[in-house]
């Protein structure tokens, strides 16, 4: 990499982190000079002081790693259903027709709107936030993955026919790789789905995760630890889109 | 494996609302083994789709087609095509476009990939994607693509009607060779006079749309053949007239 370009990446470095910092600076002026008074927004540093302690004494990892847990395993089951269910309504016009106006009529509700049933069906443990999960993360995996596949451009099964390629290696050598980059986008809706209805169950009914310690800081009046639990939300949110990413750059490479 | 084709009486209506238009009328043609035919004519003239019903792609016509008197009832391994639009898949890697298709023993398959590969000129290009490919380089892929099974007949839609002028030529120099090579039946679709008459032994000359086939015109020029000769202009005078017939025109000016 010669010079100019070295330069060029770094001034996009600096362009990419440039109104974060500002945001900050102007914060943490506005917070010590008394224009902002710190029990309604505490200062940045307080705030890093309390993450570092938070850290120190675990709470903060457990909850995150509570909170990463139940989105894992939400998500697992939506994107495995709705990946099966997807591949069957394409294919089969019978199932599509006979599952249409459930999915339908099951599409609009908010999964937020789950909440007060699953609660009352699963309680306030684990099962309950599993099930917002997935509800909000199943439908955008569904639906991409339909659409993924009925827009399969159909003269690559035109080139097919003629070598008289079987339905099995037709799905798994056309299909499959031919819908993967809108099914990957269908995950990566999905997983942000996913978490942000992690933190709005754990905010409703929970003793645990990043939503639970987000409510808990409201209930103690401490802004500090509510602006933290919003960041962390943010902050993990965007790495898990990363994330998918990466996997989505290493798998379609077309 | 010889493959005669017998194209008899055939017609072919599209629907489009409650009109029906002919696209084909009344096609007779026999094709021997080891022929190149060139279907020439006018966009919309059909014979593009002429060339999908010999393919099996398109079955809903009226009339015959036999192949080795077998009537023709779907694609199959002894016919592969190849579209306008190379069609490569562009999850696949070169190798693995010319390899999807084949049908055969699977120890061969490499030794076979890697003959084709020579054979269109794309050694050290293997591993590459579509999209890292020129027009040319792609239909080449396509080529090969097609002719992994060894098939009795090449079909070609019009193969090299997206390449620019310079490719085209070596693309049919190409076409030659693996003609040469292959020793199979070719039948390619064009609007390209002079590229109907450097390749075919045979012009099969279609007219306007609906209107059948309007004249064949037998190509006895020995390969390979110069552009530039007297024979060749006088060829590609007498196909050009069919199109121009009803206008006295001074043919050079055009040409």
């Amino acid at each position: 990499m010669d010079d100019m370009k070295k330069r060029q990446v770094s001034f996009l470095g600096v362009k990419y982190i440039a109104l974060v910092l500002l945001i900050i600076i102007i914060w943490e002026t506005a917070s010590i000079t008394g224009v902002l008074p710190t029990y309604m927004l505490p200062a940045p540093h307080a705030i890093l002081q309390l993450f570092i302690k938070k850290l120190s004494t675990g709470e903060l990892l457990i909850n995150v790693l509570v909170s990463i847990r139940r989105v894992f395993l939400g998500f697992l089951i939506a994107s495995v259903i709705a990946i099966v269910f997807g591949i069957l309504i394409s294919v089969s016009a019978n199932f599509e027709v006979v599952t249409s106006l459930l999915l339908q009529i099951l599409k609009p509700i908010p999964p937020i709107a789950w909440i007060p049933i699953a609660i009352i069906w699963l309680g306030i443990g684990e099962q309950s936030k599993i099930f917002i999960i997935f509800i909000g993360a199943f439908f955008p995996i569904l639906t991409n993955v339909i659409d993924g596949i009925v827009q399969i451009d159909k003269r690559y099964f035109e080139v097919s026919q003629t070598f008289e390629i079987s339905r099995r290696k037709l799905i798994t050598n056309v299909m499959i790789p031919a819908a993967l980059p809108q099914v990957m986008t269908g995950l990566k809706i999905g997983l942000g789905n996913a978490w942000i209805c992690v933190v709005a169950a754990e905010m409703i009914a929970a003793t645990s995760g990043i939503g639970y310690m987000l409510m808990d800081g409201r209930s103690l009046s401490m802004p500090g630890q509510v602006i933290l639990s919003m960041i962390m939300v943010g902050v993990i949110g965007k790495i898990m889109e990363d994330i998918l990413r990466l996997i989505q750059n290493k798998l379609v490479k077309y | 494996m010889g493959n005669k084709i017998e194209i008899k009486n055939v017609n072919k209506n599209f629907f489009g609302g409650t009109e029906a238009t002919e696209v084909l009328k009344d096609i007779n043609l026999s094709i021997e083994e080891g022929e190149f035919i060139c279907l020439l004519g006018h966009s919309g003239c059909g014979k593009s789709t002429l060339l999908r019903i010999i393919a099996g792609l398109e079955r809903n016509y009226e009339g015959d087609v036999t192949i080795d008197e077998k009537k023709v009832e779907g694609p199959s391994l002894d016919k592969a095509v190849v579209f306008q639009d190379h069609r490569l898949f562009p999850w696949f890697t070169v190798e693995q476009n010319i390899a999807y298709g084949y049908a055969g023993n699977e120890e061969e398959k490499e030794e076979r990939v890697k003959n084709l590969i020579k054979l269109v000129g794309l050694e050290s290009f293997e591993k590459k994607y579509p999209n890292q490919l020129s027009g040319g380089m792609s239909q080449r892929v396509a080529i090969a693509r097609a002719l992994i099974n060894q098939p009795s007949l090449l079909l070609l839609d019009e193969p090299f009607g997206a390449l620019d002028a310079l490719t085209r030529i070596n693309m049919q120099k190409e076409i030659l060779k693996i003609w040469k090579n292959q020793k199979n039946t070719m039948l390619m679709v064009t609007h390209d006079i002079d590229e109907a008459v450097a390749l075919s032994s045979r012009i099969v000359i279609l007219g306007q749309r609906g209107s059948g086939i309007k004249k064949i015109v037998n190509v006895e020029l020995s390969y390979p053949r110069v552009r530039s000769s007297d024979d060749f202009t006088l060829i590609r005078n007498k196909v050009y007239k069919n199109f121009f017939d009803e206008e006295n025109v001074a043919l050079e000016y055009y040409l």
